[in-house]
């Protein structure tokens, strides 16, 4: 059996469907069950709010009752984290941001490096193989979605299982995209020369309903906050439709983009690395084309 | 405020990569080294911390004896010193790591131990959780913001948009991500000192791994044809012909 930790949204999706390659799986889930999980059993541990010594704690105790063969999670922030701990728990090794596993002793991994630009072939040792699922390297396929058995779990804890926890949460600003879940992302590279040049870039998001993103120069330069950057040090993103203004496309920012369903570049430079990998691009210089699409686009 | 960084040497790759005959190593040949970005960040976190609150830094790595580059580039920023765990160029995995590190520092005092989220190369996302537990100290990653509040620190974690507040008692690690600032240049005369550092080196065991690396793969990209939809201004009816094909607007 293999189990899943899962959290709201789309990456759970996507290890879920990793995982059903692998063997019969069982979700555990915190607070309460996600929804179209498509699994038959889900465990709810009863902790709310987030602590990744104690959820790691929790899945620890599940590990010993259920006796899993792995124990898989998204490659998220949590993810990995509570992984780790975890790890740490069981004294076992963890592969992170694997994209395939092939079950044996040892198990055999192919894993991301370099946020996907290079992968790794390696071996898993172990009694429980711990695993998270590289965000975006697997297409989550939907399950049946029959209605599945919920088991509440009630943790042992140790003491100090619950010493870091989130104290308090600052909320985003009501009504803004956010970059990882935005249906419509426009990025800006060196091309868009200033932080003024950006006024263009949230015109057209905010016509499509989008986020505005950048490259790794655009927030080094400071032109954007690092919380807007695509790419391997900052946000990976999934759009239907990814337009990339001025950027040149380095291996580090495609990364970041790979999810995207479409990709439309606008660049001066037809022989921009970022040209040969999209989908649609338009020549030329940005400051007169996104105005332009801006104009079409009202009348 | 005594501060420990960790950080790893990496090649700056470009935009293709090559592999070594052997299939196990980047083919670094051509290629300069720094620090993990994340890392980089780490030890800017640490200067500010200390230059706010006093105390001294210290910056490990843990790499060949070529790795003593990118200590010195941290010495060069105004760390105080460094520490070299040097390996025979054989990678170490996340366990062999995170024990080599804690066998280092274990008889040492620091009140913050700083990690990047991961590195640049292997992306473990591991080192900093098992260096903590096996210390025995709290441990949060993935931190963009980071003060220091009495005997304890104020770590904020970037989470759908708005943040996650925690408050950890020191001493604690804490892995930091890019974006926590803007590292600093190194100046010139810290370049001088940093030359002429004295580095404190010892030679770790590698553990047997846990995760064993077979071979590298370079991805192969699958083919791809673009459309041009055309160029200049003049290109944006077709622009807003393919927005409306693809549903991003009606």
């Amino acid at each position: 059996m293999i189990l899943v930790f899962v959290e709201p949204g789309d990456l759970s999706l996507e290890a879920l469907t990793f995982a059903r390659g692998l063997g019969p799986v069982e979700a555990v889930a915190f607070g309460s069950a996600p929804d179209g999980l498509g699994v038959s059993r889900v465990h709810v541990v009863a902790l709310d709010e987030y602590a990744p010594g104690a959820w790691a704690q929790s899945l620890a105790g599940l590990v010993e009752a259920l006796r899993p063969d792995a124990v898989v999670a998204a490659g998220s922030d949590r993810g990995q984290e509570v992984m780790a701990h975890l790890a740490v728990r069981l004294d076992e090794p963890m592969a992170a941001n694997c994209i395939a596993a092939t079950p044996g002793d040892p198990w055999l991994v192919t894993r991301q490096r370099w946020g996907g630009s290079l992968l790794e072939e390696a071996r898993l040792h172990g009694t429980v193989r711990l695993l998270t699922v590289a965000p975006h390297g697997v297409v989550a396929e939907p399950a049946a979605t029959a209605e599945p058995e919920l088991v509440s779990v009630t943790p042992e804890l140790r003491d100090g299982d619950l010493g870091v926890k989130v104290s308090r949460r600052e909320e985003p600003a009501a009504g803004t995209v956010q970059l990882g879940d935005a249906r419509v992302v426009v990025g800006g590279g060196r091309g868009v020369g200033s932080a003024e040049g950006f006024a263009a870039l949230e015109e057209l998001a905010a016509l499509l309903g989008g986020a505005v993103g950048g490259s790794r120069v655009v927030t080094n330069l400071g032109w954007r906050p690092h919380s807007d950057q695509i790419g391997q040090t900052g946000a990976r993103i999934a759009p239907d439709l990814y337009i990339a203004c001025g950027v040149s496309g380095a291996i580090q920012h495609m990364v970041g983009c790979k999810g995207a369903k479409r990709i439309l570049a606008i660049n001066k430079d037809p022989q921009a690395p970022i040209v040969a990998r999209a989908d649609y691009a338009v020549i030329g210089d940005l400051t007169e084309i996104l105005p332009a699409i801006v104009a079409e686009l009202k009348r | 405020m005594e501060i420990l960084v960790c950080v790893k040497r990496v090649p700056e790759t470009g935009a293709r990569i090559t592999l070594t005959a052997d299939e196990r190593e980047i083919d670094t040949s051509y290629l300069g080294f720094t620090i993990s970005p994340h890392e980089e960040c780490a030890v800017e976190e640490a200067l500010r911390l200390v230059e706010a609150h006093g105390g001294s830094t210290t910056v490990l790595t843990l790499g060949p004896a070529a790795a003593a580059e990118q200590l010195r580039n941290a010495l060069a920023m105004g760390i105080g010193s460094g520490i070299l765990l040097e390996t025979d160029g054989e990678e170490f995995d996340p366990g062999a790591t995170a024990a080599a590190i804690v066998d280092a520092v274990r008889d040492r005092r620091f009140d913050l131990l700083l990690f990047g989220n991961e590195a640049a190369d292997s992306g473990d996302y591991q080192v900093a959780v098992r260096v903590a537990a096996a210390l025995g100290l709290p441990c949060v990653t993935g931190i963009k913001g980071i003060e220091i509040d009495g005997g304890k620190a104020i770590a904020r974690r970037e989470a759908s948009g708005g943040w996650e507040v925690y408050e950890v008692p020191l001493p604690a690690v804490i892995s930091v991500k890019e974006g926590i600032n803007l590292p600093r240049f190194p100046s010139l005369p810290g370049r001088l000192r940093a030359k002429k550092a004295e580095l404190e080196t010892s030679t770790p065991e590698r553990r047997a791994p846990g995760l064993e690396k077979v071979r590298l793969v370079v991805p192969v990209e699958e083919p791809n044809t673009v459309e041009i939809l055309g160029e200049g201004p003049e290109a944006a009816p077709r622009v807003v012909e393919v927005l409306k094909e693809l549903g991003v607007v009606s």
